[in-house]
């Protein structure tokens, strides 16, 4: 049977605002499977977004929303958890937004460990402002600001946030679409903060750009690219070149912070 | 199989369809068709109920009624 998106949708929200063939419905739809699956109430839910293109989303979706600042989804979602700690938070955001106006955010909510989910959809470029290099744009890669090639190496999203301390790292492509919701549900369910990358297509400003024929070219791309992290196991070094591993990256425990907080609180004498 | 293959309805809501190819694409099954600057269903009997165009659509544009 269809699966029921509508119940999920703000009426009369869609269509939405992103291109033909923009993989951001894809992994909205991914959430919203998993949002499903988890059985997620609107009124416990709160989906967090900075600025850009993938930070649309928490307008289409019925639920608690709040759309902040460029780069200001964690320090938004931090103080939401901090406040209702029963709330289910989801950041989602982009990859300029959440890697490099947001870095600094993103970087110390993985540290923190604090119970939330952040989405990260990394198209390689800022789409929503023109087509400028992100900071996962790939060496040589050409966007509007670099058009001759861009000189600097690219983030590895998942590595910086296992480097800072998230304890719930994934990576799923917008090709695998079947995937997407599994990991959203499996990094919700963990306790602490979870970072799942999606790696996407922009054909609009990236693409043309780049010499992809297509969004079908985009998306073999992605399925070109990407290997299970079981199956990386088995391959040599020379086989993983140029590969991208995905499925959950890193899982450990660690102290989650609110919880933390609380003892802090209880500790001064303050009500708990 | 003795008995009739039931057909699955194939919805399109054209209204959100922005034509991005990704159902014709990636229909294992031939199915779908570009009409104009839409997807529309070319070949109902061909469908295997796999959903994979509702999945991949970014749209919200498709949706497949199957029991």
């Amino acid at each position: 049977m269809a699966f029921d998106y509508d119940k999920y949708i703000r009426p009369g929200k869609l269509p939405h605002i992103w291109c033909p063939g923009c993989g951001h419905g894809i992994i909205m739809k991914g959430l919203i499977r998993a949002m499903d699956t988890l059985n997620l109430k609107k009124e416990e839910t709160a989906i967090v977004s900075g600025i850009g293109c993938a930070s649309r989303l928490p307008g289409y979706i019925d639920c608690c929303t709040l759309h902040t600042a460029h780069g200001r989804a964690a320090a938004f979602a931090t103080g939401v958890k901090m406040a209702r700690p029963e709330m289910n938070v989801i950041l989602v955001g982009g990859d300029g937004d959440g890697t490099a106006i947001g870095g600094n955010h993103f970087i110390h909510a993985c540290r923190r460990n604090i119970n939330m989910t952040y989405i990260i959809m990394n198209n390689n470029i800022y789409g929503m402002t023109g087509g400028q290099f992100s900071p996962c744009t790939p060496t040589g890669a050409k966007a509007s600001t670099t058009p001759y090639g861009n000189p600097d190496p690219a983030f590895d999203v998942a590595k910086l946030a296992i480097g800072a301390g998230a304890t719930f790292v994934a990576r799923g492509t917008a090709y695998h679409a079947n995937q997407i919701d599994k990991l959203i549900t499996e990094a919700i369910q963990h306790k602490g903060f979870s970072v799942v990358e999606i790696l996407d297509d922009c054909p609009t400003t990236y693409g043309r750009r780049n010499k992809f024929k297509s969004v079908i070219e985009m998306m073999n791309r992605l399925k070109d690219v990407a290997v299970p992290v079981k199956a990386a196991e088995k391959m040599s070094a020379e086989q993983l070149e140029g590969k991208i591993l995905t499925g959950v990256l890193h899982k450990v425990e660690r102290p989650e912070y609110t919880e933390e907080y609380a003892k802090v609180i209880e500790r001064a004498g303050g009500k708990k | 199989m003795s008995e009739e293959k039931k057909l699955p309805r194939i919805e399109i809501i054209e209204k959100y369809c922005k034509g991005c190819h990704i159902c014709v694409e990636f229909c294992p099954k031939k199915v779908l068709e570009m009409k104009g600057f839409v997807a529309s269903v070319k070949d109902l009997d061909a469908c295997i109920k796999c959903m994979q165009c509702e999945l991949r659509c970014p749209d919200f544009a498709i949706k497949v009624h199957a029991e």
